[in-house]
């Protein structure tokens, strides 16, 4: 899958190769190993959200499980 | 089978103290609209869907939430989708997901206001005419009218720019209240 900023497509691919193995080696067998893709992370994401503000894209300021439904789930 | 997602991007992750996994992603979809729609919503056309996908995966209670919904085109129509992913209490096998989604449009308030407004002009001209048709037996029947036609027009006028001024300000009222107004819950 294509990122949206053209040029961080690589970036991404390296990024979520290191993030699918922490999260199906690591996270989800429970192990509280901080994840070893921080930097791969920040490179990633400075270009991304250079190419997001580039386009214009709204994302700022969403509150994150955008707006509530009325529902009582709350964040258990 | 999703040919129609453009891009895919993360652009915000956190693992919290308790251990829940939060992401955030951005996706781009075509924007494939009917032709009937394309006639009406020109500007809509030239731009793909953004979307985002909010989720939080919980291992040590073996849950995944999502919520997903579009950032742009949210006035023509809105659709958000709320999915949870859980370990099915009678078979640990299986993981069962209930899926709820809604999907409202801002253009329902509009039809809203068009038909307040409608009807509230209906109404001030009725007054009008009534009145005047009043005038009108009044004279035929040899009674002198109780006002002038110039007075009966002038407070049929009145009375027909308050109705219209009230009528319009329901009407923005609703057509600003549209995306909120009328959603449907499948």
């Amino acid at each position: 899958m294509n990122s949206v900023g053209e040029a961080c497509t690589e970036l991404k691919r390296e990024y979520d190769q290191c993030f699918n193995r922490w999260f199906a080696e690591s996270f989800l067998k429970g192990e509280r190993a901080a994840d070893p893709c921080g930097q791969l992370f920040r490179r990633y994401q400075l270009c991304v959200q250079k190419a997001i503000k580039e386009k214009d894209i709204p994302i700022e300021g969403l509150e994150f499980m955008g707006p509530s439904k009325g529902k009582a789930e709350g964040s258990s | 089978f999703s040919k129609h997602v453009l891009t895919e991007d993360i652009v915000h992750r956190e693992v919290t103290p308790d251990q829940k996994l939060l992401s955030r992603r951005l996706l781009t979809k075509t924007n494939r609209m009917p032709r009937w729609a394309e006639r009406f919503f020109p500007a809509n056309v030239a731009h793909s869907v953004y979307i985002l996908e909010d989720s939080i995966v919980d291992p040590k209670n073996r849950t995944m939430t999502t919520f997903t919904w579009n950032i742009n085109h949210a006035r023509l129509m809105a659709v958000q989708e709320r999915c949870v992913y859980r370990v099915n209490p009678e078979n640990s096998n299986w993981t069962e997901v209930k899926r709820e989604a809604w999907v409202s449009s801002s253009l329902f308030g509009v039809s809203r206001a068009v038909q307040e407004f409608g009807l509230a002009r209906f109404k001030s001209n009725v007054t009008k005419s009534t009145k005047g048709f009043e005038y009108v037996l009044a004279r035929m029947q040899g009674e002198a009218p109780s006002k002038t036609l110039v007075e009966t027009a002038k407070e049929a006028t009145e009375k027909a720019k308050e109705t219209a001024l009230a009528a319009t300000e329901k009407a923005k009222d609703l057509a600003s209240k549209a995306a909120t107004k009328k959603k449907q819950y499948v």
